[in-house]
């Protein structure tokens, strides 16, 4: 089953309308197809799946996928979304007014245009970001 | 009964970010009751089969983690005891008075190495629901979600876990049941106060006072199943399993609260007793070790906390 043919499968219910579906673009690695209501990461584990991330140097960060560990630290270069509160452990409010997110807690509202930031330790402290 | 001391883990404390949500999935989903919620906004809960006043204690925060981690000892004059021996060893005590929780007697508390605040009390309320004391059935109210029956144990991450393990052997009077020694040094520490398997562990990890895991035991491997069925029909994130582990043999699943914080349930481990050897496990089974069917630890158990 391509990717286009699970998305519909989930829309298709009787007397429902299929929700709007946007691409998410993750900075020179590839693409996903994201479901409004959908949380961006659940939809590029879905794509990475399916083959579409072909370009990511590592396995798609993916840890407690509510907000909760920081993993999925990512830039949001482009696009507009909602978001849920996500642990300011791992996101500040100035990380937050730069687009800076995690991938498991934002919906997105339209296209986007993303790159993962993915926390490095050094000395034993967070302090600074590495992209994939 | 010759159990003294420490008896067995009493409450946690955590953090989460929507009230609502971890209510729902604490109690509708997880299967536990809430019991009250205190002036302060934080939320005690149980499952009907314990007896004491809550086991956990959920309270908003703009992040998730552990606040506290409470023991349960025999007698209030323990808490004296303790508090010495606590004082003696370095580290600083503190008293926090009855009713600060509500349903709990005094309690002191101090933080060691790995960061993490550890408290002890001796007194608390019933409250309801609990089993029967007389003529019991199985249960009085008819489990529901998980059917989770305690609050079991958590699994916390920080530095200087050699310093936990002399301090929890030689102060709390814990013994260690298993260990995992890797190459560049001790890597983790199942302690028990009394005949399960672990009553708490501890994995080395450079930033202080993180949370893994916060357990809740179940009756039998259907029920882990079932709590699989529960995961997939509610669509709560899923870390691994069902599964097993090679270490105190629990069978388990690794999940997630909408806080992030990570819930484990299981069934089944081995019965400890004091006398016997702690068991040991080295770089090149420690796959087996954590998750036995897999033989491989997965990328999130030495990185995801929170």
């Amino acid at each position: 089953m391509s990717e286009n043919a699970a998305l519909s499968s989930i829309g298709g219910k009787d007397g429902y309308t299929a929700p709007q579906r946007f691409t998410i673009t993750v900075e020179d690695c590839g693409t996903a197809s994201c479901l409004s209501g959908e949380r961006a990461l659940v939809a590029l584990e879905r794509a990475q799946g399916f083959g579409r991330l072909k370009n990511l140097p590592r396995k798609l960060p993916v840890g407690c996928r509510r907000g909760g560990c920081g993993i999925c630290r990512v830039r949001v270069l482009h696009g507009d979304y909602r978001k849920d509160a996500m642990s300011r452990a791992h996101i500040s409010e100035s990380d937050e007014a730069a687009g800076l997110v995690l991938a498991c807690s934002i919906y997105p509202l339209s296209d986007i245009l993303l790159r993962f930031e993915t926390p490095i330790r050094v000395n034993d402290v967070v302090t600074s970001t590495a992209t994939i | 009964m010759a159990l003294t001391g420490v008896l067995r883990p009493g409450f946690t404390q955590i953090r989460v970010m929507d009230m609502p949500a971890a209510i729902e999935h604490y109690t509708k989903r997880i299967g536990l009751h809430q019991v009250t919620e205190g002036a302060d906004g934080r939320v005690y809960l149980k499952s009907a089969d314990e007896f004491d006043h809550h086991s956990i204690v959920l309270r908003r925060a703009d992040q998730a983690g552990v606040d506290i981690t409470a023991f349960k000892v025999r007698q209030d004059s323990d808490l004296d005891t303790f508090a010495g021996r606590v004082a003696d060893y370095g580290y600083a005590v503190d008293h926090v008075a009855a009713g600060d929780q509500p349903g709990l007697g005094r309690r002191i508390g101090f933080r060691i190495a790995s960061g993490h605040r550890i408290e002890l009390y001796a007194k608390a309320d019933q409250s309801d629901p609990k089993p029967a004391q007389h003529n019991p059935d199985v249960w009085q109210i008819e489990p529901h979600g998980m059917r989770a029956r305690r609050f079991d144990h958590s699994l916390l991450y920080g530095p200087k876990i050699e310093e936990n393990l002399d301090f929890f052997v030689k102060v709390l009077d814990f013994e260690c049941a298993e260990r995992v020694d890797m190459p560049d040094g001790l890597l983790a520490i199942w302690l028990t106060a009394g005949m399960k398997a672990h009553d708490i562990a501890f994995v080395n990890h450079p930033e202080p006072d993180k949370l893994h895991h916060v357990a809740f035991e179940l009756e039998n491997w259907n029920d882990v199943g079932h709590a699989a069925d529960v995961l997939t029909r509610y669509d709560i994130s899923v870390d691994i399993g069902p599964t097993r582990h090679g270490i105190t043999r629990g069978q388990t699943i690794y999940f997630f609260d909408p806080s992030g914080n990570r819930n484990e349930v299981f069934a089944g481990g081995y019965t400890y007793y004091p006398d016997l050897p702690t068991r040991t496990w080295d770089e090149t089974q420690v796959g087996k070790g954590i998750f036995y069917y897999e033989r491989a630890m997965n990328a999130a158990f030495l990185s995801v906390v929170s």
